[in-house]
């Protein structure tokens, strides 16, 4: 079982394959998908011109500025709020967080600019990887002590938690949502 | 006789245990022909407010199952799949949620799936992607449960099961369910409620365990056709080895979506029915469900989009706590999965160990023979009725059982099943054990059919000596026989003396044939049988009885 040190964790399944791939041998994907060549593409260098030859990194800038006015500005609702608060627990707390809100999505509707007819969605960056998949053994388990240690409450080995989810109070009774700031 | 019931139900606002049994029979009574309409209407007596509709009631009813993979290991984790351990012991830090974990799947699981798919017919997507399903519970602690909705494992199979019908139920048809589509999905933990002390707790060690997810289409009618097909797809995942699916243990877990309408108007409102542990009480509450929605719809009232649970002891369903209205499970794909391929004899690239990928050719010929293939070599191989070939493979381990005792004895298989089906299967019943453990072995059973075939005893003393072996004191049929004189006495001449002697001793009975009285035959059989302890062959005494009378 891979455990992760620090907060890249792509970089680390990468590094891997890429280690696997450079000691040639035994990686899966010597043979698998024969069309696509692995470069090693970390390395920028001189990449200037065909990027399938020399790597993955463009030289030049790619990315054009999109022109704000046109996006649909779309306002968040009281409803929508309390819904969102509802379902993921995040606490806006006053307006000055409903904007930052309204400007992040109106940052990521700068991709309704793009044509994507025909298309097929990219589910991940991994698409062309093989999933592994891993042998059916006992490799983990009977670490009873060191997991109850992070509960606050134990009974008897069990985990303790309240008798079932505590609902948000309803939007007229909660006091903390959306302050007005000071 | 239907009005009577329906009257009784609809009268009746509490359900009563009684009752239940009541609302059981009552459908399955009125429907000449399933699936057919549930007839309502022509009630005699004062009707509750509420029109009064003669249209005829149908019920859909569509089943998700959750099985549980049989594997040594668990879907993402390396942790250990087992039913009962200490709490918490079977739990890895992926498992629990802590940070920085990252999941690794299961290849046995995902070959579980493959299986599971090309058995029902299946078409298997070479690509299926895994999605978060996001809900909080305390029992799942990531927050997310990590399953497919996007694009399953396998999509578009059939499931065929016979039920009996008819009013004797005894004709069997086939009836097929469509299946959706079968999916990989984590299991969450289990909960214990302790409501003295207002709290709840949990145990993780089912918790990343992986489950097979089938989804089938509302194609059915009633609790008894869900109950078959569920029993259907028990076996068939039994046979295959990806689940023993074991209701009782949790392993196998249905949930109803059940609702009612006329036909040729659009669908009703759906609930979905859970907590439902066993087939027997499956068809119980998809039956009382039905009743329900159908009294509350007449009644003028509109059935709820709502999530209920059965309680067996009341046998009705009431409405879950802690379940509020309809989720929004904002599924996302799962980001530290990479799409999961799977290729075939045609797409396997070469120098590939079969066992760093999962090619679906080399599992579908490894395929064992399903149920159905199996009832109809049973049926071709031995000269059964397909009717005695669906009991034998319902009861688990009587196929086997059944196979041992024709294996050993002389006698027609024809005649083993009548013995197996009623009488064995009688006394298993009566006494509610399992084939396995029968006090009866197949060995025993088949020396005593011996006997019987070779005419060492008759039929009714074979039956005296199951009813002695059943006590399981070590004895062997042969030794049960002579030490209670059993056997059908095989000399002629002592037959005749003693038929000489009873025609002697009542002569009366003799005249009254001699005018033309043939049934007082039956009286000197059986007072040949009285002084020979049951120990005449019948058709013998009344050959020689006859050729006496004739003289």
């Amino acid at each position: 079982m891979r455990k992760c040190r620090g907060g890249r964790m792509w970089s680390l399944r990468f590094g891997r394959y890429l280690r696997g791939a450079r000691s040639g041998g035994a990686s899966y994907w010597g043979g698998l998908f024969p069309g696509r060549r692995f470069t090693q593409a970390a390395s920028g260098g001189n990449a200037a011109g065909d990027p399938r030859r020399r790597g993955r990194v463009y030289q030049n800038p790619t990315w054009q500025h999109v022109e704000q006015r046109p996006l649909p500005e779309k306002k968040v609702t009281v409803e929508v709020l309390d819904h969102l608060e509802r379902l993921a627990l995040v606490d806006f707390r006053n307006w000055e967080g409903v904007q930052r809100l309204e400007k992040a999505i109106q940052f990521a509707d700068q991709l309704h600019a793009v044509n994507t007819e025909g298309v097929e969605p990219m589910d991940s960056v991994l698409e062309d990887r093989c999933l592994y998949l891993r042998e059916d053994n006992i490799t983990e388990g009977n670490c009873t002590e060191e997991l109850l240690q992070n509960a606050r409450e134990t009974v008897e080995e069990y985990f303790v938690a309240p008798p079932g989810n505590i609902p948000l109070p309803k939007l007229e009774e909660r006091d903390t949502f959306l302050q007005v700031s000071e | 006789m239907a009005a009577s019931i329906l009257r009784r139900s609809l009268l009746a606002p509490r359900c009563r245990a009684g009752d239940v049994a009541a609302l059981h029979s009552g459908p399955s009574r009125r429907r000449a022909q399933a699936p057919g309409p549930i007839a309502s209407g022509r009630r005699m007596g004062k009707s509750p407010a509420g029109e009064r509709s003669v249209a005829p009631w149908v019920a859909v009813v569509g089943l998700e199952i959750h099985a549980q993979i049989s594997s040594n290991s668990k879907l993402f984790s390396g942790s250990q799949v087992q039913f009962a351990a200490p709490p918490n012991s079977l739990v890895s830090f992926f498992d629990a949620s802590l940070p920085g974990t990252l999941p690794a799947l299961n290849r046995r699981c995902v070959e579980a799936a493959v299986m599971t798919g090309l058995a029902l017919n299946c078409s298997i997507n070479k690509k299926s992607l895994f999605d978060r399903k996001h809900y909080f519970y305390a029992d799942l602690p990531a927050g997310y449960q990590i399953t497919q909705q996007r694009l399953p494992v396998a999509v578009n199979g059939s499931l065929s099961y016979s039920l009996c019908v008819g009013g004797k139920k005894n004709q069997m048809v086939t009836r097929t369910v469509r299946i959706k589509q079968i999916q990989l999905e984590q299991d969450s933990g289990k909960s214990l409620h302790d409501d003295t002390r207002s709290q709840t707790l949990i145990d993780l060690n089912r918790a990343g365990v992986g489950l097979m997810e089938v989804v089938m289409e509302p194609d059915m009618s009633s609790g008894e056709e869900a109950a078959a097909a569920v029993r259907e797809l028990q076996l068939i995942l039994q046979t295959l080895g990806s689940s023993q699916a074991i209701m009782a243990e949790g392993q196998l877990r249905v949930d109803a979506n059940v609702s009612v309408h006329h036909p040729g108007e659009a669908l009703g409102v759906r609930t979905e029915v859970k907590n439902i542990n066993s087939a027997r009480f499956l068809a119980r509450a998809i039956d009382y469900e039905i009743q329900r929605q159908i009294k509350e719809l007449e009644n003028g009232g509109t059935v709820i989009n709502e999530t209920r649970a059965f309680d067996y002891k009341l046998g009705c369903t009431i409405p879950m706590r802690d379940k509020e209205g309809k989720q929004d499970y904002r599924f996302m794909p799962e980001p530290n999965l990479p799409p999961l391929i799977l290729c075939d004899n045609k797409s396997l690239p070469a120098n590939t160990n079969h066992q760093h990928v999962v090619n679906i050719d080399w599992i579908r010929e490894r395929l064992p023979d399903l149920p159905s293939v199996r009832r109809v070599k049973l049926v071709e191989q031995y000269g059964i009725l397909p009717e005695h070939s669906f009991t034998l493979l319902n009861e688990d381990g009587l196929m086997e059982f059944f196979e041992n005792v024709v294996r050993q004895t002389q006698m027609n298989p024809k005649k083993v099943i009548g013995w197996i089906l009623n009488v064995m299967l009688g006394y298993l019943k009566q006494h509610n054990l399992t084939v396995q453990e029968s006090p009866v072995s197949s060995l025993f059973l088949a020396d005593l059919l011996n006997l019987l075939e070779r005419g060492t005893i008759s039929s009714s003393a074979a039956k005296q000596v199951l009813e002695e072996l059943w006590k399981a004191e070590g004895k062997t049929p042969l030794q049960i026989v002579e030490e209670k004189k059993l056997e059908l006495i095989q000399d002629q001449q002592e037959l005749e003396q003693i038929c000489q002697a009873v025609v002697e001793g009542h002569q009366e009975e003799v005249m009254e044939i001699k005018k033309g009285n043939p049934k007082v035959l039956n009286k000197l059989i059986g007072l040949v049988q009285r002084t020979t302890r049951g120990r005449a062959d019948p058709v013998l005494v009344k050959q020689i009885l006859e050729k006496r009378l004739s003289q």
